[in-house]
């Protein structure tokens, strides 16, 4: 994208023009709705607010931040997803489409963890200890589905032309799709009950606890990611083969090694991403992590894939438009079945940001053989 | 003189020759007159119905009567369709023979509770033209890909469990767009399920703003408007009409936009998961705290009903209290169904309908001996007097109760019920017959 980005000077082409003509269209299109919005907000009886939209209501200031922090919930679990997808691509240059199935891997875990404990009636007494140990267990799993995945599927196709692993990434996601289905069969399953602090609104900033905790655990989890990328011996190995494979190998960094560490690690944030979607919807089901991985890698796109801050902030960006983009821009425009739109509102942030930013909101990290 | 012999003898035969074909001609013409429009030999069908229009099935001896069954026995929405294809079973055993031919439903054929799945496994069905009908399918959006193809083939198709208007009629005597000639259903149409739930949340809870969510399916856009429709012509004000993503997760955006009408009362007949999700996100919406929540028979089924969230709930659905009804053709009670049911699958029926998809299977089979005659120790099964049979139904006595069709297939009860959850999963068969409204146009 960014090679193909027109040269200073150069003689502007019909592509280029194009471009220019969508990205006006667009923050046309937005802004509009915006200001649809806030006229609506003022008063409903604004002609601007009723100029496309007659039966326009706006929303109260209570609806509108509960739109606001369904987003970032949202987005927050998407952020999470969207760091495996970042990492492996920054270390291996593919998309491992199998990621978002990974995460639903976390979420069955949680699930059949979860009802253990409440059969033995641990969930009930001893909540915060048992939502601490299904994490636990889920990111085991999940490191592991991911490390054996790695080996199994990914590491005899290292050196091919990158669409075969691309290609087997798909037949991975298909094969933990099937595998969930034969062993714990197509119907969803439920999480138990969770206790009223979790499930009921807090006077705290009007946000259930649920929300509160997918919050605070997506943002200690991206702190510890961080730390460990940054700081760490390994952390540093995973930089440095990310930077160029051949040269960390020859200063004496184990690249087999350092590639299993980051599948551990990208599997670990889709399982903590997986246990944190069981205790906000309380149900799961094989299909669970189709869409949130596509989503999830939109997001790692839309914040600059291979860049780990940036996974979490296209998460975040993703997961707000489609909470409030419906309704906050499409509604006021008049536009029908805007709920039905979300996924739309989410792919078109995709969009949106690669008309006007390439490389991402942070930029792109490519591994040395894509910067060539 | 010997060559004017011999000439004058093939003369002759070439005369005789003539004279024999020429009476063979008009035999044939004379026969083929005297037959079906297909040229199809009919045969000695005594009281056999049809006029051998759509074609003539013939069953060898030692081969079974091909019938299938096609429902969603998989994903989501298996519980709905598990408990009417298990009653195909029942019914097809409990019928036995016709004409000393066994029935045969083959491999139960999955809808998928989609288009897609309707249409792939329709074209499965019709590429053996030996089948003669097919009971299915569960959901609405599957048969309205599903029943062009097998009716097209010169088959039947009955569902026990659509109800969307758009596969019949608006009952007022026109053809819904999705209407093929040779689809019939015992299930009930929505427009009375529609109109059952308006008139509970007007006249009995007194609420007179509500709203509703579809997800696009026939079936939940169907009986969501319906039940719009009637709750104005009650005098109501709908506050709200909108949609969601069968595979949507987080409701708060479409429940805010529900919210910002402040209905009393949200009606959302669509299916699990979403409608999960939709019950334990709508208490959390600014705006929809105190909103009475209403659900339909897509949602009726123990496993919804066990959920902590759905608790208060009230769902419109078939008046399924059967109580001593008798099916007419095999003398099955409906106790004695659901113990039978249970005796072979370890389980109550999960969901409503069972007893449609009995009838509908009896219906069948009671189409099929009507238009089939045996000749010598073939059964032939004329396919327009299938139709011509169903057609006909008028006070047939089935679980359901009696069973009349109309013009566009409607054959099914107009009782509907409410029932209200009481709560907890230990109570979820209990809630089920928990009827707190009644309604019979």
């Amino acid at each position: 994208m960014i090679r193909r980005a027109r040269r200073r000077g150069a003689p502007r082409t019909g592509v280029d023009w194009f471009l220019t003509i969508m990205r006006v269209a667009a923050v046309t299109v937005i802004g509009l709705g915006l200001l649809a919005f806030i006229a609506q907000e003022i008063n409903t009886d604004n002609p601007f607010a009723q100029w496309a939209n007659p039966d326009a209501t706006g929303l109260t200031g209570a609806q509108f931040w509960g739109l606001i922090i369904s987003g970032v919930t949202q987005g927050a679990m998407y952020g999470l997803i969207a760091l495996g997808y970042s990492m492996v691509y920054g270390v291996l240059g593919f998309i491992n489409f199998a990621h978002g199935e990974v995460f639903m891997v976390g979420a069955m875990t949680g699930m059949i963890t979860s009802n253990k404990l409440a059969d033995a009636g641990l969930w009930e007494s001893n909540f915060v200890g048992s939502l601490v140990f299904i994490m636990v267990v889920s990111i085991l799993v999940c490191s592991l589905t991911a490390v054996i995945m790695e080996r199994v599927a990914y590491r005899p196709l290292r050196g091919s032309p990158r669409l075969i692993p691309l290609i087997t990434s798909i037949g991975v996601s298909f094969f933990l799709q099937n595998a969930s289905v034969v062993l714990l069969g197509p119907a969803a399953k439920a999480y138990p009950d969770v206790p009223d602090w979790i499930r009921n609104k807090h006077t705290f900033l009007d946000i259930e606890g649920a929300k509160i905790l997918v919050i605070l655990v997506a943002a200690a989890s991206m702190i510890c990611l961080y730390y460990f990328v940054e700081r760490t011996k390994s952390g540093k190995a995973m930089r440095a083969v990310a930077e160029d494979a051949e040269i960390a190998a020859l200063m004496g960094i184990n690249v087999n090694r350092t590639i299993v560490k980051v599948f551990a690690l990208g599997g670990a944030m889709a399982g903590l991403a997986g246990i944190l979607w069981g205790i906000l919807f309380r149900s799961v089901i094989h299909t669970t992590g189709f869409l949130p991985g596509i989503k999830a890698f939109s997001a790692a796109v839309v914040g600059g894939i291979g860049h780990l801050g940036g996974a979490m902030a296209g998460g975040l960006s993703i997961g707000v438009a489609e909470s409030v983009g419906p309704l906050v821009i499409l509604e006021p425009l008049g536009v029908s079945g805007v709920s039905q739109l979300r996924d739309a509102v989410a792919f078109a942030v995709l969009i949106g940001v690669l008309l006007l930013r390439p490389a991402g909101l942070f930029g792109e990290r490519l591994p040395a053989e894509d910067r060539t | 003189m010997d060559r004017l012999k011999i000439l004058g003898k093939t003369t002759g035969s070439r005369r005789a020759f003539t004279i024999v074909f020429a009476l063979l001609a008009v035999f044939s013409l004379l026969a083929a007159s005297c037959g079906n429009d297909d040229g199809v030999d009919i045969g000695d069908r005594g009281t056999a119905m049809g006029d051998g229009s759509l074609g003539i099935v013939e069953v060898e001896e030692g081969d079974a009567i091909q019938i299938r069954s096609l429902e969603a026995i998989t994903g989501d929405v298996a519980f709905f369709g598990l408990p009417i294809d298990r009653s195909t079973q029942i019914a097809v055993a409990d019928y036995g023979q016709i004409h000393g031919f066994d029935v045969d439903t083959g491999t139960s054929l999955d809808d998928l509770c989609s288009n897609d799945g309707g249409q792939a496994a329709a074209q499965i069905i019709v590429a053996d033209e030996d089948v003669v009908g097919v009971i299915g399918t569960s959901c609405s959006g599957a048969a309205v890909a599903a029943a062009p193809l097998i009716t097209n083939a010169g088959m039947v198709l009955i569902s026990g469990g659509n109800t969307s208007p758009a596969l019949t009629s608006d009952l007022a005597g026109n053809a819904g767009p999705n209407y093929s000639v040779g689809y019939y259903r015992t299930a009930h149409n929505d427009l009375y399920q529609g109109a059952a739930m308006a008139k509970f949340v007007f006249s009995e809870l007194g609420i007179s703003e509500a709203a509703a969510i579809h997800d696009g399916d026939p079936y939940t856009q169907g009986l969501a408007q319906a039940f719009a429709d009637a709750f104005e012509r009650e005098g109501g004000t709908v506050t709200g009409f909108s949609a969601v993503n069968k595979d949507d997760t987080d409701m708060v955006p479409v429940l805010t936009e529900i919210a910002s009408g402040s209905p009393g009362a949200l009606f959302f007949p669509i299916f699990q998961p979403a409608g999960d999700f939709i019950a334990d996100q709508a208490p959390g919406v600014s705006g929809l705290e105190n909103t009475v929540l209403l659900a339909a028979d897509g949602l009726l089924n123990t496993n919804y009903l066990g959920l902590p969230q759905t608790a208060g709930m009230y769902f419109s659905g078939p008046d399924q209290r059967f109580g001593e009804n008798v099916n007419q053709s095999t003398g099955m009670s409906a106790v004695d169904f659901l113990g039978e049911y249970e005796t072979r699958y370890g389980e109550s029926p999960a969901a409503p309908f069972w007893a449609h998809g009995y009838d509908a299977t009896v219906l069948l089979l009671d189409a099929i001996k009507a238009a089939s005659w045996v000749e010598s120790g073939t059964l032939k099964i004329d396919r327009q007097g299938i139709r011509d049979y169903l057609n006909g139904v008028r006070g047939f006595q089935g679980l359901i109760g009696t069973i009349n069709c109309d013009n566009f297939g409607d054959c099914g009860s107009s009782k509907i019920t409410v029932v209200e959850n009481i709560g907890g999963e230990e109570n979820a068969e209990t809630s089920i017959s928990n009827v707190v409204f009644s309604y019979e146009p």
